[in-house]
């Protein structure tokens, strides 16, 4: 039972109410994905986990949830990347730099880092799945002694679809990560690999124990990737993945993101295989 | 005082009191259904009912509710709500009544919601109890709900000429106290009442084929169940379940703008996970996918996710859902189903 008084003073101030963020800088990255910089009012920090997500507010067109693509590291600001393809998205991408935008969070369950001090990553990022993870990548690379041997896996469409590609290629400089490069449909100017992600999972050194491999993208990748994980023998619980829902409220309420028991606003988006693979079957996509 | 007795001559003043304390609500006549309404004349109010079409949810959580104003320009945010008005709902049944105390533990679980909450507060409860079935649909006996288990201020309970009241708040004793026409009730008219409750036992019986234990095994096991294709082909997808569920509480949020197109409310509307984009996120993916699919969602929201995520099913047996489908799907049937695999299931693995 809720004390009274802390109940009262808490229905005083709303959780839908969205805070005042500042675009501060803007970029398209590609045809589709816009890149924008936000300062909170009195340039306070979001104070996120990597992972987390915030709900992103303009008015006229509600809400939608948002992954915050910078790491906590990152001081004054944080960024987000997105893709222009709702409504409203469509209005944030009409958005410039010096405009107003509501933003409530941060929510959700983030990448457990605390429990991956110390251990080998992984990182597999299929198409806009880097966005979520540059959160995990910027914070290692800002607290890279406390990590062990790093990889980073990307894979897209093109390579037009490439996001982040000169931050990319300073990550590539670090001696200890490695990014390797795949493309479904390559160009004549493309020397990288051709394939699928799943075809570089194979070819990567793993020591299984003391390894996490965190997966972010489509939702279709997830099964083929994690296959080629478990036979690596990387233990499930140290197998992490992203989830995307649908989401109106980010508090647990409004019920779009359920999956099964669980409200993905709250308990994730961050999952382990380990609880994924408890799910008996709403976790599996099906493009209409 | 515990108990108080009203005679019935004595109700149409005591509403007249009631609605001037606060706004009143309460069951009347719609066509062939029963609806609740403001009281405006007293004579409308109608204590014998077959719930309403839609449960008083919709006075603690509005079909379209403020959330915030708004401006675009400059970037404003405001209380949309200054003052919730106290009110009281009359004639709430039991059944009614558990789908509120459902709605109250989700939406005191952190994160709090205020609208809610804030509405809650001013909500005073006046349950009425029932001696009979309302219908063949209901199935509160299983659910444990066809007796008054709290969550009210006042229960009343038919005796013949009068109503026993059951005072179960200061708030309650305050709109029976000081009345000419309610006076403590005495020692013979409880024990009226506790015959009246034995005497039920003899009416009500489980509806549902087994213990709420065995259900929800039957659940925690009947996810690929045939029993869910069979609902799924029959299901049109209306979202009439959803809408008269007491607790159903999914929620769409909106913006509607003013004319000027600079200043707009945000809204919380409700919304259904019957409908085919419910869970269907801006890029196409669909993560559930079919009407079988939305319909045992449903049904698993009420017989086994609210269970492990709140310990309590968020089945009321008011059996609405069952009353308004077009399609006669019904509640009691597609459990029972369900248990009877569950019997085929074990009696097979006793075979082998």
């Amino acid at each position: 039972m809720i004390d009274r008084e802390i109940l009262l003073e808490k229905m005083k101030t709303s959780p839908y109410k969205p805070m005042r963020g500042k675009i501060i800088e803007t970029k398209m990255l590609t045809d589709k994905e816009k890149f924008f910089r936000i300062e909170l009012e009195g340039k306070i920090n979001l104070a996120h986990e990597p992972g987390q997500f915030v709900m992103v507010s303009i008015f006229g067109y509600a809400e939608a949830p948002i992954s915050i693509c910078s790491s906590p590291t990152d001081k004054g600001f944080f960024d987000l990347t997105v893709r222009n393809v709702g409504t409203l998205t469509n209005a944030m991408h009409k958005l410039d730099k010096g405009d107003t935008i509501g933003i409530r969070g941060p929510f959700g369950r983030g990448f457990p880092i605390d429990n991956m001090f110390g251990y080998d990553l992984v990182i597999v990022a299929g198409g806009l799945g880097i966005v979520p993870l540059r959160s995990l990548i910027r914070y290692v690379m800002s607290q890279r002694n406390d990590f062990g041997y790093v990889q980073i896996l990307l894979g897209c469409k093109t390579p037009k679809d490439f996001l982040f590609w000169q931050e990319t290629n300073e990550w590539m400089k670090r001696a200890e990560i490695k990014s390797n490069c795949t493309v479904d449909m390559a160009d004549p100017d493309w020397k990288g690999n051709v394939g699928l992600i799943t075809t570089l999972i194979p070819g990567v050194d793993i020591n299984p124990a003391r390894t996490y491999a965190v997966v972010v993208g489509p939702p279709i990748m997830y099964k083929f990737v994690i296959k080629e994980l478990l036979k690596k023998t990387i233990p499930d619980h140290q197998i992490i993945v992203s989830l995307e829902r649908r989401m109106r409220c980010g508090l647990g309420k409004c019920g779009h993101c359920q999956i099964e028991g669980k409200y993905v606003c709250q308990s994730g988006p961050v999952f382990t295989y380990h609880e994924l693979r408890d799910f008996k079957g709403e976790c599996h996509e099906k493009t209409s | 005082m515990k108990y108080a007795i009203i005679q019935k001559e004595g109700l149409s003043k005591w509403l007249e009191h009631l609605k001037s304390r606060a706004r009143l609500y309460a069951p009347r006549k719609k066509e062939n259904s029963f609806v609740f309404r403001p009281v405006r004349d007293i004579s409308e109010v109608c204590l014998e009912y077959i719930p309403t079409i839609l449960p008083p949810k919709k006075y603690y959580f509005p079909q379209k509710e403020k959330l915030l104003k708004f401006s675009v320009r400059p970037f404003k945010t405001a209380k949309a709500i200054d003052v919730f008005e106290e009110y009281i709902l009359f004639g709430v049944h039991t059944c009614d009544i558990a789908g509120i105390q459902c709605m109250d533990v989700v939406f005191r679980d952190s994160p709090e919601d205020p609208n809610y909450l804030n509405r809650k507060d001013k909500m005073t409860i006046i349950g009425i109890e029932c001696l009979n079935y309302c219908d063949k649909f209901a199935n509160c006996a299983s659910m444990g709900n066809h007796n008054p288990r709290g969550g009210y201020d006042l229960m009343l309970t038919d005796l013949g000429k009068s109503f026993i009241i059951h005072i179960n708040s200061e708030k309650g004793e305050g709109l029976v106290t000081g009345l000419g026409y309610i006076r403590e009730a005495k020692e013979s008219e409880v024990s009226l009442l506790e015959q009246i409750r034995e005497e039920k036992k003899k009416v009500f019986k489980e509806e549902l084929g087994d213990a709420l234990p065995v259900v929800y095994d039957a659940f925690d096991r009947g996810f690929n169940s045939k029993v869910w294709q069979n609902v799924g082909k029959r299901c049109v997808a209306c979202g009439n379940c959803t809408a008269v569920c007491p607790t159903c509480y999914c929620f769409d949020v909106v913006d509607e703008m003013e004319l000027s197109l600079n200043e707009g409310i945000r809204y919380r509307i409700w919304n259904y996970c019957q409908m085919d984009d419910f869970a269907k996120v801006a890029g196409g993916e669909d993560f559930r996918h079919g009407r079988d699919g939305r319909q045992k969602h449903r049904y698993y929201r009420k017989f086994k996710y609210s269970v492990d995520k709140y310990n309590r099913y968020f089945c009321t047996g008011c059996g609405r859902c069952t009353r308004t489908c077009m399609a006669q799907i019904n509640l009691v049937d597609t459990v029972n189903a369900l248990l009877n695999e569950g019997i085929t299931y074990r009696t097979k693995r006793h075979k082998l």
